[in-house]
């Protein structure tokens, strides 16, 4: 078989197929489901109605967004960049650890610690993702590989803290830190609903990323190296430098979700904060199409899947883990359905 | 290899009617031709005229929509990579199909035994190839890795690969485009041996004289039609001409130039790729380069792009010493750049011809302001360059990936002389563009000359170097030769230089 | 110090080496014959987890532990296949597809875990590989111990170092695979089918590194843990490009690898280790594979067409 380009994709062909995506999507999830015995669209519905049936269900699928939309935008700014960057899950470590240094060690009042938590982890994440990105604009190294193994060291490093200096006298031995103060705590979104403000900043995060990508220099800079970086480099912009302003703001915003999770979910660090989000926020961000603001709708419903799946888990005899077959089947379908609307496929 | 013996004047191989269409374009429109035992069969025809189409068929790489191919004839089936090979057809591909990091005999042994075979027989295959060199004078170390060799020698390998397979029928892709004179007439020299032997050749080019020097007869092809089929004795190069291009062929005939001042001087310059050069170019010429591709001619495209850097020696524009050399100081320093590959390195496929035709000036208003893209002020430019480059295409939002080769280079050309260089740096400026693109492409670095711009011409094709230079240097192995004005070196005189020969006496 | 010396001298350490070895030399040339056909393969860590679960699975249903191995395998090459559909016809990115493999085989394995046994609390155990002899070397004191008296899975390890090492420097086929890698046309060009050649070695790639899976619950630990693999897949890429691509410098890259992953676990046990917090003797695999591809990243003869699809007929 070959593929040839099409030049003007029909309107059908370009919704068509990645909806056609999800429906397969759901057909494997559906034989999953009747491989554990259980009614598929029962299933379905019950992942639905733990997702998004009463209010609770969707304050929870909010707030499990906000650290997704975090790493979702980290992995798509990247990718855009063709950085792979599969390295968020410790970026997000440093933001958290940074957040918690600052919170428990300076004695400030809140609306400093505040900002100062957020800065400070910003910074932190893009620092853990310049040195693979240094590696690989100075020597040649795959960064997919080095970012995967600072994943393993980076929690390793917490888990040292955690039962090192960090560790929480009041822990009853849990390797746990101390919390953060109440006043540095990240306010309610709206007064009397559990929904923080890390969901506020994760938006406002995402809108900043999409006005960057579209409207600046530096936008029109990352996509022509993604696109096809030695007619960037020839063409002089400058190759490594917008690799590093890139991993910068990929890091940064992969810190932003320890942030969030610390400063305005858990008030600690342990070492079960995050339950995979940076792996996930690649399967956010490929769903979205690297798009940040379909960033902000494909983490709800990534966070959907996986919030219905445990409250459906408990009614019916099917593993949560159908929620991760589910997403990584969807990235999959996904990513073959978009080379499908620009490409068909002949014989011969 | 057949099965039924075949009377000595039966063709060898027999194309019937075929056709192939790629959506509206018909790339093959009902060619048939016979090749006979023993015979240079010359297929001549501007790029698109569907050459490659048709080699990309016979050889089951496409199927054909009509149409069918026998080869000492038995019909092949079609779509089927391999079917030809195993009948006896060996192809030298333009752009070499070698593993470099394989040596000669392991390429040559490539595919010619089945793949579940225990051990790989190198040393009876060492002594076959050893004497198909020896019989076609295709002299190559069977144990060197392909890295190691130079153009010519791959282009033997290439050869080799085929006769080891015992090819009755040899098919050259654009063979000379990659050598020296001198390699040429070797080449024609192993293919009169070839056909001596029996074998018969087909020669692709789109060279006049080497087609008129080797092929006993000619097939011309145009927009995918047969056009003509002549003997070579019955014909000539204008009369060739005219029927691969359907009109007569104008060249463009350059005025006198008036060299001005130097604009930029290389004194004694060494890079990765560069030994000890200086040259000149002056404003109002345009400087020739000859030479066998890869001698040096991309590293010298990469200091004067900015890419590259001098290890010892200096760069010189306009009489200061540069210091901190990238592509955007080249291009703020008045150089404009063609470069070799416009599809690798000159565009950005997903990009709109907008993105594209200010990949190089983005950063400067009207583009944008303060770090903010101004799209409007973008595609005003880009409008600009399409309406006066006469770029045919649905809009600047088109992606350029949609435009032809010729399109995408007017484009190039126009990003690059809106800014009015001073000094422009063109490398194969008309590679695999047809005859109308070319002679626009031609003319506008003359005109460019004319209004004060000083040009440096990259080029493997000679006669583009002779007709549009003032001045030719020649480059071997990172070394340049002197300057020889225009009219005083011949073709043969210059490949005695490309092949390396007197830069001794001359250093 | 003289704790380091007599952990040196000690036999057990050495023969702990090819133990440790053994599931990164199978998954090491599995990744390898990907590469080397111009496939980067980041499904490993998840085909690793897949081969540890299916090959335990299947000895705990009942089959023989050899029978175990062929299904860790055929698992394996299962998702191999799907790898390969997208990445070889379809031209698919190879980072974005591999990481995909990874998450649907590790949540495969962990969804099959949950359904074969829901109510476990710790999984059950079986009856892994137990070292054989080799007649005659093992009797050799010292060597024989140390080197020859393993499972018959790290002979088996060593005899496909040997065997792939053979086929890619002696047979059409590893010409062929060799070739495909580094100029696909080249192949194209003499009549083989890139497409076959390069999905073949991904299939069969993947195969070995659910058997390097399988190792972990056939013959190290007798029982499927979540995490198990912990990274090992990472780490082979990483040893690949420490390789060179060669399987024989692989191997060794491999040992070297085990060596240092079986001194600390030793060290940390000495009156030095225990200075040291533990973890951080658990992160130097991790910072050598950095290491290792920091060391070899000037010199490393990659294949030139790693990572570049193939469109047929495309130049």
């Amino acid at each position: 078989m070959r593929l040839e380009a099409i030049a003007n994709p029909t309107l059908a062909r370009s919704i068509g197929l990645p909806v056609l995506a999800l429906v397969a999507t759901f057909v494997v999830g559906g034989m999953l489901a009747m491989l554990a015995g259980a009614n598929p669209l029962l299933t379905f519905g019950l992942i639905l109605k733990g997702a998004a049936g009463s209010k609770f269900a969707l304050l929870e699928t909010l707030n499990r967004a906000t650290p997704l939309i975090f790493t979702g935008l980290a992995v798509a700014v990247a990718f855009r960049a063709r950085l792979w960057n599969i390295g968020a899950e410790a970026q997000l470590y440093a933001g958290a650890l940074v957040t918690i240094l600052i919170g428990t060690k300076l004695a400030l009042p809140g609306v400093v610690l505040i900002p100062l938590m957020g800065i400070g982890a910003l910074v932190a994440g893009g620092l853990v993702l310049l040195g693979p990105v240094l590696l690989k604009t100075r020597l040649g190294v795959d960064e997919v590989v080095t970012t995967l193994l600072l994943n393993f060291i980076m929690l390793l490093v917490i888990s040292m803290l955690l039962e090192g200096p960090l560790k929480d006298p009041m822990g009853m031995g849990w390797p746990k830190s101390e919390a953060i103060p109440r006043d540095a705590r990240l306010p309610r979104l709206v007064e009397g609903l559990r929904l923080h403000w890390g969901f506020g900043i994760a938006i406002l995060s995402a809108i900043v990323v999409w006005v960057i990508q579209t409207r600046t220099t530096l936008g029109y800079e990352i996509r022509a190296v993604g696109l096809n970086a030695a007619a960037a480099r020839f063409a002089g912009i400058p190759v490594g430098k917008v690799m590093i302003k890139t991993a910068l703001l990929s890091g940064g915003l992969a810190a932003l979700a320890g942030f969030s999770e610390v400063a305005g979910l858990r008030g600690t660090l342990t070492l079960d904060l995050s339950p995979g989000f940076g792996y996930t926020g690649i399967v956010v961000a490929m769903l979205a199409l690297l798009n940040p603001l379909g960033v902000v709708v494909s983490a709800i419903f990534v966070a959907g899947i996986f919030v219905g799946a445990d409250g459906m888990s408990r009614a019916a005899e099917v593993p949560t883990y159908i929620a991760d077959i589910l997403l990584a089947t969807a990235l999959l379908f996904m990513v073959l359905a978009i080379l499908l609307t620009k490409f068909r496929v002949l014989r011969g | 290899m057949t099965a039924t013996p075949l009377a000595q004047d039966d063709p060898v191989l027999r194309l019937c009617n075929i056709t192939k269409r790629f959506g509206a374009l018909t790339a093959n429109d009902g060619i048939s031709f016979d090749l006979a035992r023993g015979e240079v069969m010359a297929l001549l025809g501007e790029n698109g005229a569907g050459k490659t189409t048709l080699m990309n068929i016979l050889f089951g790489h496409y199927s054909a929509d009509d149409g069918s191919v026998e080869v000492f004839g038995q019909t092949l089936p079609p779509g089927q990579p391999g079917a030809a090979l195993r009948a006896g057809v060996g192809m030298v591909h333009q752009h070499f199909t070698l593993a470099d990091n394989m040596t000669v005999l392991d390429n040559i042994l490539l595919g010619t035994e089945s793949l579940w075979k225990f051990g790989l027989g190198r040393g009876a295959a060492r002594a076959r190839v050893a004497a198909l060199s020896r019989d076609f004078g295709l002299e190559v170390d069977p144990d060197a890795v392909i890295a190691a060799l130079s153009v010519g020698e791959r282009q033997r390998v290439e050869i080799l690969k085929a006769l080891y397979r015992d090819a009755r029928i040899l098919i050259l892709d654009e063979p000379t485009a990659v050598l020296t004179p001198q390699e040429t007439d070797a080449l024609f020299d192993t293919l009169r041996r070839a056909v001596a032997l029996g074998l018969s050749v087909i020669f692709i080019s789109h060279k006049l004289h080497e087609v008129m020097a080797i092929s006993t007869r000619v097939l011309v092809l145009r927009h995918g039609r047969l056009v003509g089929a002549v003997a070579t004795q019955d014909t000539d190069r204008h009369k060739l001409a005219e029927m691969m291009v359907g009109a007569e062929i104008i060249p463009p005939a350059p005025s006198k130039a008036t060299p001005g001042v130097p604009l930029l001087m290389l004194n004694r310059v060494t890079t990765a790729g560069l030994r000890d050069v200086s040259l000149t170019l002056r404003a109002g010429q345009i400087t020739g380069l000859a030479g066998v591709s890869g001698n040096g001619q991309g590293a010298l495209a990469d200091l004067l792009s900015g890419l590259a850097v001098p290890r010892a020696g200096t760069l010189e524009i306009a009489g200061d010493t540069v210091t901190d050399w990238t592509p955007r100081r080249a291009i703020a320093a008045g150089i404009g750049r063609i470069p070799e590959d416009r599809h690798k390195t000159g565009t950005i496929a997903d990009f709109t011809l907008t993105e594209n035709a200010i990949l190089e000036t983005y950063a400067d208003i009207p583009n944008s302001r303060y770090g903010w893209m101004d799209w409007r002020g973008a595609e005003q430019r880009a409008e600009a360059i399409i309406a006066q480059y006469d770029i045919r295409c649905p809009g600047p939002g088109t992606r350029i990936r949609l435009l032809s080769g010729g399109n995408m280079q007017k484009l190039i050309l126009g990003r690059v002389l809106e800014e009015s260089p001073r000094v422009i740096l063109a490398n194969q400026p008309v590679r695999g563009l047809d005859i109308g693109a070319v002679t626009y492409v031609q003319n506008q670095l003359l005109n460019a000359r004319d209004s004060g711009a000083a040009v440096l011409l990259i080029s493997e094709d000679l006669d583009e170097i002779l007709t549009l230079s003032d001045v030719i240097h020649v480059i071997s192995e990172g070394r340049l030769s002197p300057a020889f004005p225009r009219g005083t070196m011949k073709p043969a005189d210059l490949g005695q230089w490309m092949a390396g020969q007197g830069f001794e006496y001359a250093a | 110090m003289n704790e380091i010396v007599d952990i040196l001298i000690s036999a057990s350490f050495w023969a702990a080496i090819l133990r440790i070895a053994s599931p990164l030399i199978f998954a090491t040339m599995g990744e390898l014959i990907c590469e080397r056909a111009g496939v980067l393969n980041l499904g490993i860590e998840g085909i690793m987890v897949m081969g540890a679960f299916a090959g335990w699975i299947a000895v705990y249903a009942g089959l023989p532990l050899w029978g175990g191995v062929a299904v860790a395998m055929l698992s394996g090459m299962a998702f191999g296949l799907i790898h390969a559909v997208l990445t070889v016809p379809f031209g698919l990115s190879q980072h974005v597809v591999g990481i995909g493999i990874t998450l649907i085989a590790t949540s495969s394995a962990y969804y099959a875990y949950r359904l074969s046994l829901p109510e476990v609390t710790s999984p059950p155990r079986i009856e892994p590989f137990q070292p054989v002899d080799i007649p005659g070397l093992s009797d050799i004191p010292f060597i024989g111990t140390a080197l020859f008296s393993q499972t018959p899975l790290t002979y088996f390890a060593f005899f496909t170092v040997l065997v792939v090492a053979f086929v890619l420097y002696r047979t059409p086929l590893g010409l062929a695979l060799r070739a495909v890698g580094e100029n696909p046309s080249a192949v194209e060009a003499q009549g083989l089918s890139v497409t076959a050649l390069r999905m073949g070695a991904v299939i069969v790639g993947s195969g070995l590194m659910a058997v390097g899976g399988a190792f972990l619950t056939l013959s190290a630990f007798s029982s499927f843990f979540f995490e198990m693999v912990n990274g090992r897949g990472w780490i082979c890429i990483a040893l690949v490009v420490f390789g060179a691509w060669s399987p024989s410098k692989a191997m060794m890259g491999a040992l070297l690898f085990a060596g240092f992953d079986a001194l600390q676990v030793r060290l940390q046990q000495t009156s030095f280790g225990a200075m040291v917090p533990y973890q951080v003797f658990l992160m130097i695999p991790y910072i050598l594979s950095i290491l290792a591809l920091v060391l070899m990243s000037r010199r490393a003869n990659v294949p030139a067409a790693l990572m570049v699809p193939y469109n047929r007929g495309e130049r």
